[in-house]
């Protein structure tokens, strides 16, 4: 039997290579308002993905146990602590924070006073407002690792997902190095299955594949992981933006549910109440295969400027 | 609880960790200093995970590309010692690529799985099949060379190799440009440039060394255009990235491995356009370019793993391309 080498110039896309077998898109809401940072999602992470354990460590000199994702962390709890201006009441007494650490305005809440007072000089101190997020695989709609995996084991799932094959991957780690979120990495440690191989984030596809959440959302005591169709956590989450707005949140914003930015639209998004950075994300992430023309144009322009220095250097005067 | 220190260091990191503060900055060279907001400093992206023996391959099959393309076009013009040095070369670099290329692989024994497709998207399926068949037709040249036998099927694989070799030699430079590493990314429109001007400077420089002066003009001329195109093409490339993206090319050990390989580029290209046709000048001078093109590899590929290494690099661009999309927004 004749193989033909299947030549890939668009990599699968979702839903068209499904055709009729394609599913609705599964994806994630991470609303960072509601986590406690209680990691129980990395935990049932690692136990569902068999992901090995990593050193104890304490990273960013917070509660952050393990400082990214990577090849043996496929779910990432960050942790926040920043200063704030409390603000104080009219006799001079500073005010409780909300339930989102945030110190609002005496006046319209009437909340109580804290037993921190001011020194007089109308300032209310400073007080610390904790910020938590789970992050993940964001299963970009125009992934660069599965564009640039040379050998085909990055596929996209018929539920619009982005999963590693294990049995093909060989350890390149081109995808590595072209994830704009620095998500994928590679299993260094020898002694524990998948060595050598690009790992990161199934979205549990085996379980998804059978209409069962993923493990994460599972096991997340505060519903912040969200799971379900793409489509409808999308208004969810603008109902909630809207929600906290309304009460006064107002740095409350959606990042990556957009489908016009760099990557397409994430598959799993997050509502933030700081900017990216401050997260550990990328404020404006870009899939390098968008930038393929001219990546392409230059380097075979620069094969022609090379042929024409040999036909000059060749065909010139002999000395 | 007091926030404002912890071990010297700002506790919140999402108020600007001193840049200082940080153990992995390189000590020397100019530094741009801008505000940025970070994960207790960091790194967003994911540093390569490629060993020193990439920029190797890198600097080796370039020189074994632009060394087919050299040994065809003299071959076709008739300078036959130069043919057959420039053969030689490029079968001894394609045929020290492959285990460089396998030694990295976080599974070797899986290396064949690179055949299993073509992907337009990936620079690195493109390359592999381009040094396969690049691979395949300089061995029969070569073996065609050695043996002397079978000059027809030698002019054709003489060919091949030829067209081949371009892409070769500048494929590698999309490879690295087709990243989130932000030195390489945002130089890649000069990237391929440098790694041809290399792979020219170092096929030259080889031939010119081999063969007899009497019969290396042409290549000392290709090692002179290429070291020239390639100090060029840094010189573009700097000026692409700006004072920010261009600070790892300049900083620690990285800058010392950039300012090296311009110097040797620059004296090699320089002994060889005035002394190459007398022995001594011609030998130092193509070790020179060899040693220059080598170096301008690894200082391409540390300063990219460098960008990779501090948010710094990857945080104020895309911040900047932010405020910029807001500024225009705002605008009526």
């Amino acid at each position: 039997m004749r193989r033909e080498l299947p030549v890939v110039s668009k990599p699968a896309a979702w839903p068209e290579s499904y055709g009729s077998e394609a599913k609705p898109r599964v994806g994630f809401f991470t609303d960072t308002t509601l986590c406690i940072g209680c990691k129980a999602c990395e935990v049932a992470c690692k136990q569902w993905n068999d992901v090995p354990s990593e050193d104890f460590r304490w990273y960013g000199w917070s509660h952050d146990n393990t400082g990214s994702l990577g090849a043996d962390t496929w779910r990432h709890v960050a942790f926040i602590e920043q200063a704030q201006p409390i603000p104080v009441s009219g006799d001079g007494a500073a005010v409780a924070p909300d339930v989102l650490g945030r110190w609002r305005d005496p006046d319209e809440s009437g909340a109580p006073a804290t037993p921190r007072v001011s020194d007089g000089d109308g300032d209310g101190g400073t007080g610390v407002r904790w910020l938590m997020s789970s992050d993940v695989c964001k299963h970009c709609t125009d992934a660069a690792c599965l564009d640039v995996c040379p050998t085909g084991a990055l596929f996209r799932t018929e539920l619009g997902t982005v999963v590693v094959q294990q049995d093909v991957c060989n350890g390149c780690g081109y995808c590595v190095a072209a994830c704009p979120f620095g998500v994928i990495g590679r299993r260094e440690r020898e002694d524990v299955p998948g060595h050598g191989l690009a790992q990161k984030c199934t979205l549990c596809y085996d379980r998804t594949r059978d209409g069962i959440e993923p493990a994460c959302a599972k096991a997340c005591p505060t519903e912040s992981i969200q799971f379900g169709d793409l489509e409808e956590l999308r208004e969810r989450a603008a109902r909630r933006v809207d929600e906290l707005h309304e009460r006064g949140t107002t740095d409350a914003r959606l990042y990556g549910a957009d489908p016009d930015d760099g990557v397409g639209g994430f598959g799993a998004f997050f509502l933030l109440l700081d900017e990216p950075e401050v997260y550990g994300l990328p404020p404006d992430p870009v899939a390098t295969t968008r930038h393929l023309p001219s990546i392409w144009g230059a380097a075979v322009a620069a094969a022609g400027a090379l042929a024409a220095m040999t036909l000059v250097a060749v065909s010139g005067r002999r000395s | 609880m007091t926030v404002e220190a912890r071990n010297g260091v700002a506790v919140d990191g999402s108020l600007g960790v001193p840049v200082e503060a940080r153990p992995d900055q390189p000590p020397t060279g100019r530094r741009v200093d801008r505000e940025f907001r970070s994960y207790y400093g960091q790194p967003i992206l994911k540093v390569p995970v490629w060993r020193p023996s990439i920029p190797l391959y890198f600097f080796v099959c370039g020189l074994a590309g632009a060394s087919g393309a050299l040994a065809f076009a003299a071959r076709v013009l008739g300078h036959r010692r130069l043919a057959r040095g420039a053969t030689f070369a490029a079968l001894a670099g394609v045929a020290a690529s492959p285990p460089l290329l396998i030694e990295d692989l976080g599974r070797p024994a899986r290396f064949y799985n690179m055949l299993r497709v073509f992907k337009v998207t990936s620079p690195m399926s493109v390359g592999t099949w381009v040094l396969t068949a690049f691979g395949a037709a300089i061995g029969v040249a070569g073996s065609c060379e050695l043996f002397g036998v079978l000059p027809r099927i030698k002019l054709v694989a003489q060919a091949l190799g030829g067209l081949l070799g371009l892409p070769l030699a500048t494929y590698t430079g999309a490879l690295i440009a087709d990243t989130a590493v932000p030195t390489w990314h945002e130089a890649r429109r000069e990237l391929p440039f440098v790694f041809a001007g290399g792979a020219a400077a170092s096929a030259g420089g080889l031939a010119a060394i081999v063969t007899p002066a009497a019969e290396a003009g042409p290549a000392r001329r290709l090692a002179v255009l290429g070291g020239v195109l390639e100090i060029a093409a840094v010189q573009a490339m700097e000026r692409q990235l700006g004072p920010l993206l261009a600070e790892p090319y300049r900083r620690g050990p990285v800058g010392r491995l950039t300012r090296f390989a311009e110097l040797a580029a620059a004296g090699g290209t320089t002994l060889l356009a005035l002394g190459g046709r007398r022995r001594a000048p011609a030998v130092v001078g193509g070790a020179l370019l060899l040693v220059g093109a080598l170096a301008e590899r690894f200082a391409v590929f540390e300063a990219g793993l460098a960008s990779a290494r501090d948010p710094k690099y990857t945080v104020v661009p895309q911040r900047e391309r932010v405020e910029q999309r807001m500024e225009a927004a705002r605008r009526p």
